[in-house]
């Protein structure tokens, strides 16, 4: 409203205009914001909010990943202060600059760190993971989607991975595949089988820690297809068993579909969930055996973190996943999209 | 014998005085008054807070005694989490301790970053020559000193008694060659298992000191680690595994392996340092004190070496100017020679002052005498920033060579292309 006046108070004051045309558009942005500057500032906090934590950030990182900035070279100069009270600055002799796409170069071609052997460990572990997480979740729920005795007892025991914190169960399934020690072992030769050297062999490794994984991420993939289940109507059920359908034709005809849109969602989450799962291989192989098991995240986690940080490189990684995650997440939707889901 | 010049025995009767003094004393030869200095300081201890923490505790109750106004708060932060934290911290200029127990290789790394004051011409530094040289040469970067040593460490060869009584066997070998043949001898008539690696780059470092190698040049700045030395002291290593003297570490969780056979008597020799007698004088299955034996770590054909560890006190560069007098106070204590003393007596762990080893509490303890010459034959590292950043490839060759059956050329070739690359990119391989 005053904003409205005042621009008819001023525009009197300026007789010797020729036309008003220019004004025009400010006119229509000014009676836009006139009518709708409520919305923008109902927006304006979620824009600040996500400028400052998702945004900014974003955008820092992709910078920095084309410059060549550690924790060394990151101050113009550097001061030595002596306990005396002098205080010595000294410029930095080799300060940060912008190195174009050098990181890019150094890691993808292998110079630094060992992208591809990280790359094809990420892409095994996410689709060994996500392959069981949601084949056992379906499985579990469909069991748990029928009337039982006990029912809410079962729910409760195969939520309880999810309820541990992942470092005691990352621990604890470290420990059981043990070779002197661990539970694995003992029962191997307890039936009289050699002993298995989990950690020796890549392979081997890489099992134990997608089995923990397995173990921690099927309640979340069951939970959530069971929420699924309860939304399909019943009367679908009844009626394909009156036309005749046998119970793996309604598992396939009735059941899978009604899902659909369940499973999609959690089948991308779980992905990215499982792409950047940390703690379980950093804690459960760590690694070993010598770097071999090492994923994508941990391996710029290694890099970045390990002595002097380098803030450049782990950004470099950090772009690259995400980029990664991004082509994975097109062409997942434009598969959707091909089948008709809008999502 | 060694001979002590006229600074360390002048060292040592302070200490001596100050031991035999009552609490309510005040320190004669400054010009103010303990009781005067007020100041709140932090302190990060990152010592195992079960094991350790009390003594320090302890200790930090005695220098109240003589600072009441000086009120210490004792944070004991994981070893582990300690150099992150510590950095993190500096870096936002806030939040950071203004005294930090800082594992050796930190203070170099530390230091080149502008994150802690350095000592030169304060107190601390008075009596310098009296700290043993080279965990003293820790705390030297660009000329400046940052630290005074807290507790030294090195690797040495610990066996356990009886079983070397059971295979009659009478003294600790002193040689990788001899190692081998008594590992066997256990191995054949007692059933024991002779020897245990740990699968991790700095507990090969024996290996490669023991030819006259080293991992680079800091001098020179030049990358040796797959020079022909080294390859042949991993050879020693791998021989001693391949042959079956040693037992074959996993490639996950080696040490903690290695620490529970010792423990249980499942293995005779393994390579450690004092950190774990603690440990292994508590452990129900072992034996006690009396049945560990120690010596020091056997020689390659060039030499007997083993890398030099322990931690030093350091202080933050952001304490501010009216706070440093307390700061020196409380440090100057900590590792005064009858404070170490103290340590050594309640931990078992080694002093950094010569004048410590003279004290009788120390002289008469049998673990330290026993670890006294393999301090003093420790070999320093190289004392550079990027320091901390040489494990990394070289755990990563342990586990190929040992675990793996690698070639120890091939493995220490990759090492050396990844401290070009990665670690000291300035360095000439």
């Amino acid at each position: 409203m005053s904003t409205a006046t005042k621009a008819e108070t001023l525009s009197p004051g300026e007789p010797g205009r020729p036309d008003r045309v220019p004004t025009a558009p400010r006119g229509l942005l000014r009676r836009t914001w006139d009518k709708h500057w409520y919305a923008w500032a109902m927006v304006l906090p979620v824009v600040i909010v996500l400028g400052v934590l998702i945004f900014y950030p974003l955008a820092r990182g992709i910078f920095i990943s084309f410059t060549n900035l550690t924790e060394a070279n990151q101050l113009g100069e550097i001061c030595t202060r002596s306990i005396t009270g002098a205080e010595e600055c000294q410029p930095n002799p080799n300060a940060w600059s912008v190195i174009g796409l050098d990181n890019y170069a150094r890691i993808l071609s292998g110079e630094v760190g060992e992208f591809w052997l990280w790359f094809t460990n990420t892409i095994i572990w996410t689709v060994g993971c996500v392959v069981f997480h949601y084949g056992l979740g379906l499985g579990l729920a469909m069991l748990l989607n029928r009337p039982l005795r006990g029912r809410g007892v079962y729910r409760v025991l195969l939520i309880l991975p999810w309820a541990v914190p992942t470092f005691v169960s990352a621990f604890a399934w470290r420990f059981m595949f043990n070779q002197e020690f661990g539970l694995f072992n003992g029962l191997l030769t307890a039936v009289g089988l050699d002993p298995v050297a989990w950690f020796d062999n890549r392979w081997t490794s890489l099992s134990t820690a997608i089995i923990a994984n397995i173990w921690l991420g099927v309640p979340f993939m069951m939970v959530t297809l069971l929420g699924g289940m309860q939304t399909i109507s019943s009367e679908l059920y009844e009626a394909a068993t009156i036309d005749g359908a046998s119970a793996w034709q309604r598992f396939t005809n009735v059941t899978l579909p009604g899902l659909r849109n369940v499973s999609m969602t959690v089948i991308l989450l779980g992905t990215i969930w499982t792409f950047n799962m940390f703690p379980v291989i950093y804690l459960v192989t760590g690694g070993q055996p010598a770097g071999q098991t090492e994923i994508l995240v941990t391996g710029a986690y290694r890099a970045a973190f390990q002595g002097i940080r380098n803030y450049a490189l782990a950004s470099t990684y950090g772009v690259l996943i995400l980029s990664i995650l991004l082509v994975f997440a097109l062409f997942y939707r434009r598969a959707l999209r091909k089948q008709g889901e809008v999502w | 014998m060694r001979i002590r010049t006229a600074g360390v025995v002048s060292a040592l009767a302070v200490a001596l005085f100050a031991a035999g003094c009552g609490s309510e004393e005040p320190a004669a030869p400054t010009n103010t008054d303990p009781k005067n200095l007020t100041a709140e300081l932090t302190w990060w201890d990152t010592s195992d807070p079960q094991n350790e923490g009390p003594a320090f505790k302890e200790l930090i109750a005695k220098f109240n005694q003589t600072y009441p106004n000086v009120k210490i708060n004792y944070q004991s932060v994981p070893f582990g989490e300690a150099q992150n934290k510590f950095k993190t911290a500096a870096a936002a200029n806030s939040g950071a301790p203004d005294i930090l127990r800082a594992e050796v290789a930190w203070v170099p790394e530390f230091a080149s970053l502008g994150y802690l004051y350095s000592l030169d011409g304060s107190d601390l530094l008075a009596d310098e020559s009296d700290f043993v040289a080279t965990p003293m040469s820790s705390n030297k970067f660009n000329g400046k000193t940052y630290g005074v040593p807290q507790v030294t460490d090195s690797l040495a060869l610990l066996y356990n008694k009886k079983v070397f009584t059971d295979a009659g066997i009478t003294a600790a070998p002193k040689t990788w060659a001899e190692v081998k043949t008594a590992a066997q001898t256990i191995k054949t008539k007692t059933g024991v298992d002779g020897l245990f690696i740990n699968s991790g780059g700095y507990f090969l470092l024996p290996f490669i000191y023991g030819e006259g190698g080293d991992l680079v040049d800091a001098g020179a700045k030049k990358i040796v680690v797959n020079s022909d030395k080294n390859v042949a002291g991993i050879k020693v290593a791998q021989d001693l595994v391949n042959s079956g003297a040693a037992v074959k570490p996993p490639a996950n969780d080696s040490y903690g392996t290695m620490m529970t056979l010792f423990k249980e008597g499942k293995v005779a020799m393994i390579i450690n340092g004092p950190w774990e007698v603690n440990n292994v004088r508590n452990a129900p299955t072992f034996g006690g004190i009396e049945n560990l034996g120690i010596a020091a770590v056997p020689s390659g054909s060039a030499k007997a070496g083993a890398p030099v560890g322990g931690h030093n006190y350091v202080i933050w560069s952001g304490v501010p100017q009216e706070k440093t007098a307390a700061a020196i106070a409380f440090v100057k204590f900590m590792s005064s020679a009858e404070s170490q003393a103290f340590l050594a007596d309640k931990l078992g762990v080694l002093p950094t002052r010569t004048s410590a080893y003279a004290i009788d509490s120390v002289k008469n303890n049998a673990v330290i005498s026993a670890f006294k010459p393999v301090v003093e034959a420790a070999v320093a590292r190289p004392w550079i920033p990027e320091g901390g950043q040489f494990f990394g490839p070289l755990d990563t060759m342990a586990t190929e060579v040992l675990v793996q059956g690698g070639d120890a050329k091939t493995s220490l070739d990759t090492v050396a292309q990844k401290y070009k690359a990665e670690v000291v990119p300035s360095y000439s391989s």
